[in-house]
């Protein structure tokens, strides 16, 4: 993994950004971002080159605003990203319930380049800004019975017109091992580019988790529950041969209708290989040690 | 102006530039850069729209002949078919091109063997293709002749398998959201159903054989 230097944010563009956003959501993003730069943390980086912010927030698989690839990008404006609350519950012995603007100050974004492969094999390279999911669990300290995290998307065809037709059981619902969520690769991302999250990328805050196929990343988070039992997620619900609940990128277990070795990079033409744990395995490959990953894919 | 010379040179025309039309769209938008983030994705799945889409169409025109009584729309038949054809030889050069040469992995051909033995919705869509290829082949007045009008009939029949076969493959490659799908098997559905009651008439109740 490589270190390298977090591309230049041109002034204009953030301040293009003021222009539409409320003036609540505007400060947010300005202490977000003082933040980043006052405090860089870690940086996981890498050298692949950056997907085009244009790519990135026009290319997007959001089912709750439809099921084209760009629809998202047309239709996600009718979610209100403020006010917003995140409910943090379930096996935990102070749950609590944030606002997205104290998440802002209270955990100040860190930039993380991260690749992100989707299960379609194709694959982008993003940086995020964000913080590690395990500093808010920790906040709301999980009790020693806490062994899965559940993330529920918001639920209100009103602002999601998508959920009107049944694609997929609503609302959008994933889990993870709490090994999983406390890994400090694991993020609660609010941003992408240096600005806040674009409403078609999952705003105001959502799962990365660079490791596994891109569904899993859930968006537009309103709960997280630590939990005993191993929670549902929705496309394993809705097709269980074809989604596991790990659904770790594994080149070596092809989707039923097409094969995983693979994957294109947007922006180029030959398709690259794909990499376990989409090149993470230094990293997370300890966590599934002695699983069999054919059979829990 | 009779009806078969309206068809002839303002009908078929017309349905010869618009059937162009998503050609020349797909062009101008691969040359200035405008298939959005995943241009090979756009490419496939433009072209095998466009390919069912005329598909479809095709099956439309002796329904509508019936309706209108047109008989000359015939002549837009055979047109529509090999557009089809064409746009399906699109999809399917995109296709095999991503598997072979844009895999990154070289010549590797053995990929598309693998994928039309071992995935169902690639099967079906290579079959499509080998039944709209022949039919193409087979399309011109000397293969009819060739042929005979029953055999080539006959052989022709099979646009109905190659329409259902388009269907399913759509219908099995999309993730979740079969509409679209399940829009173009209602209509080719739809096409076929028209076809049924005629036949039934003619073949009909056959007089019992009585001892002469």
């Amino acid at each position: 993994m490589l270190i390298r230097r977090p591309p230049a944010i041109r002034t204009s563009e953030i301040t293009d950004e003021g222009v539409y956003l409320d003036r609540r959501q505007f400060m947010g993003v300005g202490a977000g971002l003082a933040a980043a730069v006052a405090f860089p943390g870690w940086r996981w980086q890498d050298d692949d080159e950056l997907t085009p912010y244009d790519d990135v927030t026009t290319y997007n698989n959001f089912y709750e605003f439809g099921t084209g690839k760009g629809d998202p990008v047309r239709n996600a404006h009718t979610l209100r990203t403020r006010p917003w609350t995140v409910r943090v519950e379930g096996e935990a012995h102070k749950p609590a319930e944030f606002d997205i603007d104290d998440l802002w100050s209270r955990f100040p974004p860190q930039e993380r380049v991260y690749r992100l492969r989707c299960v379609e094999a194709w694959s982008m390279v993003i940086p995020w800004l964000g913080f590690p999911l395990r500093d808010l669990l920790a906040a709301v300290e999980p009790t020693s019975a806490a062994r899965f995290v559940e993330f529920t998307t918001l639920y209100d065809p009103e602002q999601m017109p998508g959920q009107r037709r049944r694609v997929l059981p609503w609302p959008y619902y994933e889990g993870l091992r709490l090994d999983e969520a406390m890994h400090p690769l694991t993020l609660m991302a609010v941003g992408v580019y240096g600005r806040a999250l674009p409403n078609q990328n999952g705003a105001p805050i959502r799962l990365v988790v660079p490791w596994k196929y891109g569904f899993k990343s859930i968006k537009s988070i309103v709960r997280i529950r630590l939990t005993r039992e191993q929670p549902q997620a929705t496309w394993n619900v809705s097709a269980p041969h074809e989604y596991g609940f790990y659904a770790n990128v594994n080149p070596e277990v092809d989707h039923p209708r097409w094969s995983q070795k693979r994957e294109r990079r947007l922006g180029e033409l030959f398709k690259r290989p794909t990499l376990p744990f989409n090149g993470y395995g230094d990293e997370v490959a300890s966590l599934y040690s002695g699983m069999d990953l054919r059979r829990l894919y | 102006m009779t009806s078969t010379q309206w068809v002839r040179r303002v009908v078929k025309p017309a349905a010869f530039v618009a059937a162009l039309v998503p050609a020349v769209l797909l062009v101008r938008d691969t040359f200035t850069g405008n298939l959005g983030a995943n241009p090979v994705e756009a490419l496939t799945h433009r072209t095998g729209f466009w390919g069912l889409t005329l598909l479809t169409v095709s099956l439309a025109v002796t329904p509508l002949r019936r309706l209108t009584g047109v008989g000359a729309l015939v002549h837009l038949r055979r047109m529509l078919g090999l557009f089809a054809f064409t746009y399906a030889a699109l999809h399917f050069t995109v296709y095999a091109l991503d598997r072979s040469i844009w895999s990154g992995e070289g010549w590797a051909m053995g990929a598309i063997v693998e994928d039309v033995v071992e995935r169902p919705y690639i099967t079906v869509g290579f079959a499509v293709f080998l039944i709209l290829s022949s039919l193409a082949v087979t399309s011109t007045n000397g293969w009819v002749r060739r042929l005979g009008g029953r055999r080539w009939q006959a052989l022709h029949r099979l646009v109905y398998v190659a329409a259902l076969g388009g269907v399913l493959h759509f219908l099995w490659l999309v993730k979740a959201d079969i509409l679209r799908p399940a829009i173009f098997g209602a209509i080719v559905v739809g096409l076929l159903a028209v076809r049924l009651p005629r036949r039934k008439r003619r073949s009909g109740p056959r007089p019992e054989a009585t001892p002469g």
